[in-house]
């Protein structure tokens, strides 16, 4: 047999049918649904008199527009539109008999997070949703991508995706990574080097020591934004820490099927001698914490950098380049620890998560956020909540004096309330810089969880190492 | 879904790179439960200001522009989520084919469902498609799917490359699920096969 890639091995086990021409019919193991692009393609199976093929793999959730203050169960503290739009995924998930946790449940969270957390994101599956974080879930070695809502349509009516397949592209970290540097800043820098167009057309595998090294909440950071580089999806093939963060899941198998699976799951990597279309290796020891100057992610650059000079690209990036300073209201040659921080946001499907918030308490503990500073922090689902109030660390932030909020999406999109007005610069731990994200003509640099605590204390974007130092 | 015919057109220029779906479609538009009706906010923050007034700069919003059916773009156009209203908005408008070196993945995907047609060309290509466009109303670009060239104003005529599979469903204006559900005994059979291999799924 020919050697494969981890992607090659998923791809092959969920064949369903395949053209002369390559266009395949894939089988979709699970199926995640939000209120933003799930509407029309409920409405479409409606009207074309279908059902929803397998009920059972898939599973609903409202994030993206759901508040994040208390007393959110009283739909009033929605605005209309969005009331609208979670109510139609209420009435779908029980009129297509399809799982589903609502608002009102501990288990609602980012639709990213809620999945790996009950046990439905498993080793070797496939994984679709209507969104393009749902890359998220390929640190499970799970082939997992975004998709529109055209195609929620057809999976719903089919439990298959008609696609052709991807070229395979391997990102090597080797080596360990400096303290401080975390799995934000690695992925930060890998699309810093390949461009938010250098995956498209791939699936990215990463691999190599410093990704090993990393805990499941640290490879989904860095699957996650897979689709920031472009790729259709990011893999990390499945070993011990997942296996362990797997096992005893609500849905995760059990018994004689647990050990099974785990049969298979062991199969899961790449051969050693399987044929890569792209490589690109990185020395874990060179990685920085790193954040964002312009608004694109590619714009990314250690922290000890300055802003950068629109003429020191090429092409069509240089009038990009001059457009992300004017809206970022920044100059070339200001070093970014200079970068003054009216908010701090720590949430989001990349980085909303039990360690996220663990890193960003071990820095501000026993400290005041500076005068002023807007910070809120939204976990990632109602469970990690919970376990953070249980952890203390909660506490911790409230007496850091920031917000402690539910569970959503919240500010890494602002279709909810928590937006950024205008010229307001947040430090970020989201996915996405672009014009306009996080709030009309708001400002935002993504960073680590670690990085944006040390830009709460501090009002400037800070390298988190110094105040470690100072810790020390 | 309509057939995609032979195409004669105006084509406006947009040669900012990354253009991402949230300037296609800010999020604030992403609350509606229906397809329809999002042109008039297709590109928004950078077509109107805070008042809904028009931004005359923006070239959508200039006289040559108003009835623009095909973009030129720059490098990787679409980028950033999967919201298919921006697929949704752009067709709204009348945009029906969007010319640039490099479209995002999902994008990309999402406009062959709603009878939209990306075209990739390599750089040199792009430019003087960029050139004929910025010539506005009186230039009139021809994208012909079935022979897979664009045409210049001036007759000068590119080859792009496009899966059978894509080009086939936008000519005949198929859809796509009605197609795979014929695939039911396939989808039957592998479903039987997987629940002995993987029960646990």
């Amino acid at each position: 047999m020919s050697p494969k890639t981890l992607y090659d091995k998923i791809w092959d086990a969920h064949l369903v049918h395949e053209d002369e021409d390559g266009t395949s019919l894939i089988y979709i193991d699970r199926h995640l649904v939000h209120e933003v692009t799930s509407p029309q393609a409920f409405e479409g199976l409606r009207m074309a008199g279908r059902s929803v093929r397998a009920p059972d793999k898939t599973i609903a959730v409202p994030d993206h527009n759901v508040p994040t203050t208390q007393g959110r169960e009283n739909p009033d503290q929605m605005p209309e539109d969005s009331r609208i739009q979670v109510a139609a995924l209420d009435q779908n998930a029980k009129e297509f008999g399809i799982h589903y946790y609502p608002v009102s449940d501990i288990r609602q969270g980012i639709v990213h997070i809620v999945g790996p957390e009950q046990g439905w994101t498993l080793p070797g599956m496939t994984v679709v949703c209507g969104d393009s974080h749902t890359a998220t879930h390929g640190a499970f070695g799970a082939l997992a991508h975004g998709i529109g809502t055209s195609e929620v349509e057809h999976v719903l009516a089919t439990q298959t995706l008609i696609q052709s397949k991807s070229k395979n592209m391997k990102v090597e970290i080797t080596g360990k990574l400096a303290p401080g540097v975390t799995a934000k800043d690695i992925v930060l820098r890998i699309i810093a080097e390949t461009g938010t167009a250098g995956g498209t057309g791939y699936v990215i595998e990463y691999c190599g020591e410093a990704i090993r090294d990393l805990s499941m909440e640290g490879r989904m950071t860095i699957c996650n934004m897979a689709i920031e580089g472009g790729a259709r999806a990011g893999l990390i093939a499945p070993d011990e820490t997942t296996f362990e963060y797997v096992k005893g899941r609500p849905h995760a198998p059990k018994g004689a099927q647990w050990e099974a699976a785990l049969n298979w799951w062991k199969t899961l990597y790449s051969d050693d001698d399987a044929h890569w279309d792209k490589v690109l290796t990185i020395p874990g020891e060179s990685i920085e914490p790193t954040v964002t100057w312009g608004t694109s992610p590619e714009d990314a650059l250690p922290i000890s950098a300055v802003v950068p000079a629109p003429d020191s690209f090429k092409g069509g990036k240089v009038a990009a380049a001059q457009r992300s300073l004017d809206y970022m209201g920044l100059k070339p040659g200001t070093p970014l620890t200079d970068i003054q921080i009216d908010t701090v946001f720590i949430g989001s499907c990349t980085n909303g998560r039990i360690e996220d918030l663990r890193a960003a308490a071990e820095v501000v503990k026993g400290k005041k956020i500076k005068d002023g500073m807007r910070a809120m922090i939204v976990p990632g689902s109602g469970l990690v909540r919970a376990q953070a109030e249980e952890e203390g660390l909660a506490d911790i932030f409230k007496e850091a004096g920031f917000e402690w909020r539910l569970a959503g999406c919240s500010m890494c999109l602002a279709m909810n309330p928590d937006q950024l007005s205008e010229g307001e610069r947040c430090a970020s731990t989201s996915n996405r810089n672009f014009e306009g994200r996080q709030g009309y003509k708001g400002r935002t640099h993504l960073v680590s969880p670690a990085m944006a605590a040390a830009a709460a204390l501090t009002g400037h974007l800070t390298d988190v190492r110094a105040l470690m130092t100072e810790n020390a | 879904m309509e057939k995609f015919e032979k195409l004669t057109g105006i084509a406006a220029p947009m040669p900012l790179v990354n253009i991402d779906t949230d300037m296609i479609i800010p999020k604030v538009f992403l609350k509606t439960i229906k397809r329809s009706g999002l042109g008039v906010n297709l590109f928004d923050e950078m077509r109107y200001d805070r008042q809904g007034n028009e931004i005359p700069d923006f070239v959508l919003n200039q006289p040559q522009y108003r009835e623009t059916e095909i973009l030129v773009a720059g490098d990787n156009f679409g980028c950033g989520s999967s919201r298919e209203h921006a697929p949704w908005a752009l067709k709204d408008f009348g945009i029906k084919a969007i010319i640039s070196t490099s479209f995002a993945d999902i994008f990309y995907n999402n406009c062959f469902k709603n009878g939209l047609l990306p075209i990739k060309l390599p750089q040199e290509a792009v430019d003087v498609l960029m050139k004929d466009a910025e010539k506005g109303s009186n230039a009139r670009m021809i994208v012909d799917l079935e022979a897979q060239t664009v045409t210049t104003s001036d007759g000068e005529s590119f080859s792009f490359e496009i899966d059978p599979f894509k080009k086939h469903c936008l000519l005949e204006g198929l859809d796509d699920i009605g197609l795979s559900m014929e695939k039911a005994p396939a989808i039957d059979a592998f479903e039987a096969q997987a629940a002995q291999a993987r029960p646990w799924v």
